[in-house]
């Protein structure tokens, strides 16, 4: 009997973790007469981490932009968390609340304070209290460990700090997925590492997330899937152990043997 | 002939209130405004920014003097009787309006692409991210050509003395076509143009050096 509760649990558990919380089909987007994006499909599971890479100009950064409509897609559907992604701006904003974004330039508002940055959204789009969510900021912040920087401004911290600052203010919204698109390609060599760690430790707290980046260490560490893009089209879907070790395509190869060069 | 004496230069001297309070009565209506154009400059709607574009080409590429002439002269072809200081007022403000309307887009539109996208992407509402995200850090840029402006707009004053307003301009030429002292005059004139104007350009360096966001 117990045994067949848990059969049954754990067959919950796998519908659970199969549904997919965000599901592009079919998305395609041009500039002017310039496709950037073929016909993408991907689902993502909850809990799932994914890496994108792929050459320059590739469509990679494009792509994760239209999950959070910085970026309008121009055919195709995108469904996040159950929410189709259309014109309606109500479900627009229902979507952001739920996707953080981290951007390769930090994007920090240079004029607010860390702990300022932090709460402007929790305050003007969750409507917290002015404490709570300066409770919930340095609980953040205590996370990605720069609590005693929370006063200081954006440009008095380093590129690594200002970086991590970014997370901790996409997760004060308390969202269920985060998008990273190049989070450590404008950093010095030696600040990668700390602000890798910390999207690592919250990889292994099972947050969805879907990465642009180029780390290969960080890939083989915590993705699950490992997609390779290439002319605005997915090329290659695979493990990383499969993915770096024994790519199934020519272009892939070439784009490996470029990297490790 | 009348003598030129300290009671004439403290008339004209005293008309300067006159040109203060118009300059301060069309750079508040010209603010607001321009704030409004400024916005309306930078939305996502096609026919506003257009027809801002339009105002903006019409006020800059016509003369002050014109505007004012038309402020002045426009209400009596209907038939309504025009107060100068009021006729003054409005032409002022219309050209400052579409002058820090400009100058405010330009800052708006400096303002990184990023911070948009980085409000955009915690979902804030367009309002909270124009008055916390993109005006404080627009505002920064505005200081040094919008007091620049304001300086223009207090000499640009000037010429309402053509439609018959008592500013400092007018009032020494009153005491000059008396007194036949035009060269005494005009430098007094042009001396309390300056007592007004240069404070302001310190007060711009000042304003900058306090807004200025802490870096390494």
């Amino acid at each position: 009997m117990k045994k067949l509760q848990q059969a049954a649990d754990t067959k919950a558990n796998r519908e659970l973790q199969s549904e997919a919380i965000i599901r592009l089909s079919g998305v395609g987007k041009w500039y002017g007469q310039f496709q950037v994006l073929r016909d993408i499909d991907l689902a993502v599971r909850k809990g799932e981490r994914i890496v994108v890479c792929g050459p320059s100009g590739s469509g990679k950064s494009t792509m994760i932009r239209c999950i959070n409509r910085l970026e309008e897609h121009q055919q195709g559907k995108i469904v996040v968390d159950g929410i189709e992604l259309n014109s309606n701006i109500r479900n627009i904003d229902e979507i952001r609340k739920e996707v953080g974004m981290v951007f390769q330039h930090f994007n920090l508002f240079p004029h607010l304070t860390i702990l300022q940055n932090c709460t402007l959204a929790p305050i003007w789009v969750r409507h917290m209290r002015k404490s709570d969510a300066e409770k919930v900021a340095m609980h953040y912040l205590e996370r990605v460990k720069i609590p005693e920087q929370a006063n200081k401004y954006p440009g008095q911290l380093s590129g690594g700090q200002q970086q991590r600052v970014a997370i901790a203010r996409a997760l004060c919204m308390n969202p269920k997925i985060m998008l990273f698109d190049e989070p450590t390609s404008a950093l010095d060599p030696e600040m990668v590492k700390e602000v890798l760690d910390t999207m690592v430790s919250l990889a292994e707290e099972g947050m969805t997330m879907l990465c642009v980046t180029h780390e290969m260490g960080f890939a083989r560490q915590v993705a699950d899937r490992v997609i390779f893009m290439d002319a605005g089209q997915i090329v290659e879907t695979n493990s990383p152990e499969q993915f770096f070790n024994n790519p199934r395509h020519d272009r892939s190869k070439l784009f490996l043997k470029q990297l490790l060069h | 002939m009348r003598e030129l004496t300290s009671n004439e230069l403290l008339y004209i001297a005293g008309a300067m209130r006159w040109t203060i309070l118009l300059s301060l009565v069309s750079l508040a209506c010209g603010m607001l405004g321009g704030l409004i154009l400024a916005l309306a400059r930078t939305s996502h709607v096609r026919v506003l920014r257009l027809s801002v574009v339009a105002y903006f080409k019409v006020m800059q590429g016509t003369p002050l003097l014109m505007q004012i002439f038309m402020a002045f002269f426009l209400p009596g072809v209907f038939g309504f009787d025009v107060n100068p200081f009021l006729a003054a007022a409005a032409a002022l403000s219309l050209h400052a309006s579409a002058f820090l309307g400009d100058i405010w887009r330009g800052c708006i539109e400096e303002v990184p692409k990023g911070q948009r996208e980085a409000a955009r992407a915690l979902a804030l509402p367009y309002i909270v991210t124009t008055l916390w995200v993109i005006i404080p850090q627009a505002v920064r840029l505005a200081v040094p050509p919008s007091v620049g402006f304001l300086v223009q707009l207090i000499k640009g004053t000037s010429l309402t003395a053509l439609v018959g307003f008592v500013e400092i301009t007018r009032a020494a030429q009153i005491v000059n076509n008396a007194t036949f002292k035009p060269f005494v005059i005009f430098s007094f004139v042009c001396a309390c143009y300056f007592i007004v104007c240069w404070p302001l350009s310190l007060f711009s360096r000042y304003l900058e050096g306090r807004m200025r966001i802490p870096s390494h």
